[in-house]
């Protein structure tokens, strides 16, 4: 890639010529490339570094109140002591449920709603305008009025973060069958192709690349979610971890459910980009 | 916009009567529902109640003075996490070395849901308006700084070359040739950034209800009040503020990139 052009002076043409055998070359690629990647990785480490360090010499020159910010080492203690009895991942599942089952049920509602709206004119006539109308409110919006119906138990969480979830997937179903070629649908015609083989053989892979867009940005506005209606109402659940802990000023607590909720995110990042790669894949059979 | 059949060239100028037939049903089932006495009333307020607490609010000078402080956090959060945010991606963009310190650290950071950060920014900084705004700067940062970064990264390098045979000084680099072809994707971002702002104003007044005044406060105020009237209308204001929002920024999109039309 472009990194490894950058080390061209590190490594001399003259050291791989190009008469050298294929190990010798491997072995040049593999340092270059490893040398390219630990440079990366120390430059991507200097900022975390001066953070971490403002943050150590802050709380040991007492600049601020350790009941403000509280130092890295007590921190490190609190996030093992929550690790050793289990507590953390506990919050951890609950929030994950939830995530869960509101993509399931949100994620459904979506699906039903695009394809509709995509696969029949009459049908997007109907319901458009006032999906449309209702999708400009934030999501969070709704959350007063769905403790007045709902209540402030599991239903409201669920609830709340699957209308988050409903949004992004439909309209990006939408989109994705919008915008498939006609010239595509046309050959579907041409082969005569009955309409389950249209959807499977046509609509489904030239609209993958759309749903995928609708998973991520609907994982996403879950996670998000899912997090404030845990902080503003909730008795478990990491959102409510970091509540919680902020009332009794537990600030340590709290920065250690930020660390949590990072590293979830990190995690959701990696499986969505899992599912993408598998995806293309089976997009290019399917054609 | 999806409407590519040639059949509906006529249909689109008409007006979509069908798109009606789904809110008046669920007006007349509502007024239906409240004026029957089928439902309990307390809980599914009638509709005639929703319009007369709302003008009552109209009426009300705190209602206004609840908008224009949300308004004023929303603006100036947006304002400055705009501006760090261009700031940011075109350095990101534009600077390997930069992508290489400041990337990782700044998508790592994105990962963290964005209401995360208003327990120990609110321990940091208090509850009142400066924790607010830079709350809802942040929440602005992000899609703007990933618009810029994109757009700045889609300047083409046959223009970059023109420009250094020409011997641009980097602040014409920036100013003649970055900033016009990143445009759209950064307005794109910005726009993201303005609907993330509204959002984050609403969170952060209804997770910090007890201090200071606005919108989010109000409805918030009128669900512990159980004034289900009060919650509806201040939904309906939330909504149309960010449909207002929306609209100003689809205008200023259009018009600023109108330059970029008959170049295609």
């Amino acid at each position: 890639m472009s990194a490894s052009t950058d080390d061209i002076h590190v490594f001399p043409v003259s050291i791989a010529p190009p008469d050298a055998t294929l190990w010798q070359r491997h072995v040049v690629d593999a340092a270059r490339h490893g040398l390219s990647a630990t440079s990366t990785l120390l430059l991507g480490l200097i900022l975390p570094t001066l953070l971490f360090a403002l943050w150590w010499t802050a709380t040991e020159r007492h600049w601020v109140a350790e009941q403000i910010l509280p130092p890295p080492a007590f921190v490190w203690e609190s996030l093992k002591y929550v690790l050793d009895t289990g507590e953390l991942l506990g919050h951890v599942k609950v929030s994950a449920v939830r995530v869960g089952w509101s993509l399931l049920i949100g994620g459904s509602a979506g699906l039903i709603l695009g394809f509709g709206m995509g696969l029949s004119r009459t049908f997007k006539a109907y319901v458009f305008p006032t999906f449309n109308a209702v999708a400009q409110l934030p999501v969070l919006g709704w959350i007063p009025l769905l403790i007045i119906f709902v209540g402030i138990e599991e239903a409201l969480k669920i609830t709340a973060v699957s209308i988050a979830v409903v949004v992004p997937v439909a309209l990006s179903t939408l989109n994705g069958i919008a915008n498939i070629p006609q010239a595509l649908l046309e050959v579907g015609r041409v082969y005569k192709l009955d309409s389950f083989q249209v959807i499977s053989r046509i609509v489904l892979p030239a609209a993958a690349p759309s749903l995928f867009t609708g998973l991520r940005q609907g994982v996403m506005q879950a996670w998000l979610s899912v997090i404030f209606v845990e902080l503003l109402s909730s008795s478990e659940g990491l959102g409510f971890l970091m509540a919680y802990s902020r009332q009794l000023s537990q600030i340590d607590m709290v920065i250690v459910a930020m660390f949590a909720i990072g590293v979830v995110g990190i995690a959701i990042e990696l499986v969505l980009r899992l599912i993408e790669s598998r995806l293309q894949g089976w997009r290019r059979s399917a054609f | 916009m999806s409407d590519t059949t040639t059949t509906s060239t006529a249909s689109k100028t008409a007006f979509n009567w069908r798109g009606l037939v789904l809110p008046i049903t669920f007006v007349v089932a509502w007024y239906a529902a409240t004026a029957l006495n089928l439902v309990n009333t307390k809980l599914i307020v009638p509709p005639a109640g929703v319009v007369t607490t709302g003008l009552k609010e109209l009426t009300h000078g705190d209602f206004y003075l609840g908008i224009a402080l949300s308004l004023w956090r929303d603006l100036s959060g947006f304002t400055l996490g705009a501006l760090t945010g261009i700031a940011v991606g075109a350095l990101i963009g534009a600077s390997r070395l930069a992508d290489k310190v400041i990337g990782p650290t700044f998508h790592t950071a994105r990962q963290i849901s964005l209401f995360a950060w208003l327990p120990l920014l609110s321990a940091l900084v208090g509850t009142g308006d400066l924790s607010k705004i830079i709350f809802i700067a942040f929440s602005a940062f992000y899609p703007v700084v990933l618009g810029t970064l994109e757009g700045v990264r889609s300047v083409s390098k046959a223009h970059a070359e023109v420009a250094k045979v020409y011997g641009f000084s980097p602040a014409q680099v920036f100013f003649k040739l970055i900033l016009p072809a990143a445009s759209p994707q950064i307005l794109s971002g910005l726009r993201l950034g303005l609907i993330y702002a509204w959002l984050a104003t609403i969170g952060a007044e209804y997770l910090l209800v007890n201090d200071g005044q606005g919108i989010g406060n109000t409805v918030f105020k009128g669900r512990m009040a159980f004034n289900v009237e009060l919650i509806v209308f201040g939904l309906v204001v939330i909504g149309a503020v960010g449909n207002v929002f929306n609209r100003i920024a689809e205008l200023i999109e259009v018009r600023l990139l109108r330059w970029r039309a008959p170049a295609r």
